[in-house]
């Protein structure tokens, strides 16, 4: 088996990681705070929303990142079938990290809620308040992360065969140094 | 000594299989559990609706308590003397706030008699200038009737209605008092309390406690009311309680002019509950008058302005915060459960509005 001779750069790398254990953690807080009726839904409540701008500002970065930094090239023998699934996989994470946080602020104002950072942060509303498009948007919100959910676990084991099954070095190009491992 | 190829010791392929497919499913397990997929038994928003729908039915489009009301517009002028206490903007010298609030009754029947249940509610949202908004729901009672959610559902289930009957299994409620003495007060004020045939004579408590914080950063735990002014009397003789009552009633007095309320903050003194929404606070605490709301129009609430409006009391200004009332959390969280399933009706035709044809036209 052939190993990528690069590996993702250092400002990629620190993205993925941060964004990864965030968004996992923002998908928990999100399905926890719908369902809880006890003072654990206004503390998850309270965190989601900054927590989500975050993210929001995050993968704007992480897009000019991978727009400066091109990711490695996935390994020679992988087959064609796979490398589709991967890129496609890849876009669509991409897309959803993007959309997440935007349907959830459009449709808080779409439901004609201050949208709150904390008790004092206000941000504008990004569209008006609509009954019709808050429902819409409201469960949105829900499938998308949903799916987010489903392509991240298909992500994680996806990663996990290509580091422990054919262990091609696509691992490592995004969590050790140069060299083999 | 140089060192021979590196030797280590592989896993078979099965198992590391069997490690990546424990993980993963790991994590969707703790997603589901974290969810509440996995523990149908405890509370969650959605399963308090349900119950609510269980016990009265689905009328779409509607809110699934407090279904029956009608829209206010107005304003509130505050009197400053809160500043002290909130640095809220609602409460600073001279400020006036729009408002769109709404009167109904307790009940997920839009269509019940106003006579059927002795309690009237007032909701309220103030958007201040600086576009923080304050939202609040009270009841005209003295206290409420459970302290927690759980007791809150359990008293829900112990309404529903017997299939049998058309009536809730007394055996069934007598348990449930039985075991939540903390009932205690609000049935003493029930058995003599009268449906009021007008909104505008009622007295609005938040019933729950808050906590409001000064421009330094220091609390003080309150809970408010809207103390009504005295109303004119009307022109017209006041009919016996029939099954609207209360709109009539309603849209006579404010024909004559607008309807004022003074909204009264009552502040705790150290040691007062303010988790405990059955325990009245004693006589005598320290009180502020923060200003008045001026009611001045009402709407139907099915094209009214307070229709799409989610009357959550979490939704709050910057000056004032929740208590640990832990009826606070639960109500915001049903709430949005009930808001999303009538937005959702709604949208797809099934509200209150298709019905009435004309008015509105729905977006496809």
């Amino acid at each position: 088996m052939k190993s990528p001779t690069q590996v993702f750069s250092w400002p990629a790398r620190w993205l993925h990681g941060t964004m990864a254990v965030l968004i996992l953690l923002m998908l928990f807080i999100g399905v926890g705070m719908v369902a809880s009726v006890s003072r654990w839904h206004s503390w998850l409540v309270a965190v989601h929303k900054p927590l989500g701008m975050v993210l929001l500002l995050l993968v704007i970065v992480r897009i000019a990142v991978r727009v400066c930094f091109p990711p490695p090239a996935l390994p020679t023998d992988l087959p064609s079938i796979q490398r589709s699934l991967a890129h496609a996989s890849h876009w669509l994470l991409y897309a959803l990290m993007l959309a997440l946080p935007l349907a959830g602020w459009s449709m808080l104002s779409a439901g004609g809620y201050p949208v709150m950072l904390g008790s004092s942060l206000r941000l504008p509303a990004i569209v008006r308040a609509d009954a019709t498009v808050f429902a819409v948007l409201r469960h949105l919100h829900a499938v998308l992360a949903f799916l987010l959910f489903a392509v991240i676990l298909a992500h994680l084991a996806a990663a996990l065969y290509h580091g422990w099954i054919r262990r091609d070095g696509v691992l490592g190009s995004m969590f050790w140094r140069r060299g083999n491992r | 000594m140089s060192h021979p190829a590196r030797y280590r010791l592989s896993p078979p392929l099965w198992l590391r299989c069997l490690c990546i497919l424990g993980i993963v499913g790991a994590l969707a397990l703790a997603f589901a559990g974290t969810a509440g997929w996995l523990t149908p038994h405890r509370l969650t928003a959605g399963r308090l609706v349900d119950q609510f729908q269980r016990n009265a039915g689905i009328f779409p489009g509607y809110r699934r308590n407090h279904a029956k009301g009608v829209c206010l517009l107005g304003e509130f002028r505050s009197s400053g003397l809160a500043a002290t206490i909130s640095r809220a903007e609602v409460f600073a010298v001279g400020a006036r706030t729009p408002i769109v609030g709404r009167l109904a009754i307790p009940g997920s029947n839009p269509y019940a008699p106003d006579g059927s249940v002795p309690i009237r509610s007032m909701a309220l949202r103030f958007t201040q200038q600086n576009g923080q908004q304050w939202r609040t729901g009270m009841n005209a009672m003295p206290v409420f009737a459970v302290a927690t959610p759980q007791a809150f559902y359990e008293q829900l289930q112990a309404q529903q209605l017997l299939p049998a009957t058309g009536k809730p299994d007394p055996a069934r409620v007598a348990a449930f008092f039985a075991t939540h003495p903390e009932t205690g007060a609000f049935r003493a004020w029930a058995r003599t309390a009268k449906p009021s045939a007008s909104y505008a004579t009622e007295r609005y408590n938040s019933l729950d406690a808050f906590e409001f914080v000064d421009a330094h950063g220091r609390r003080q735990a309150v809970r408010w009311s809207m103390v009504p002014e005295p109303a004119m009397p009307l022109q017209a003789a006041a009919s016996g309680t029939t099954e609207d009552d209360l709109a009539a009633d309603l849209s006579a007095r404010l024909r004559q002019g607008p309807l004022r309320w003074r909204l009264l903050i009552t502040l705790a003194a150290p040691g007062d509950p303010t988790a405990d929404a059955t325990r009245a606070w004693p006589e005598g605490r320290r009180q502020i008058e923060a200003g008045t709301l001026i009611v001045q129009a009402e709407e139907s609430q099915i094209r009214g302005a307070c229709r799409d409006v989610n009357y959550d009391p979490l939704v709050l200004p910057d000056g004032i915060q929740a208590s640990d009332d832990p009826l606070l959390p639960a109500r915001s969280a049903a709430y949005a459960d009930s808001y999303l399933r009538r937005t959702t009706e709604v949208a797809e035709g099934k509200g209150p509005v298709a019905e009435t044809s004309s008015s509105r036209s729905l977006s496809p």
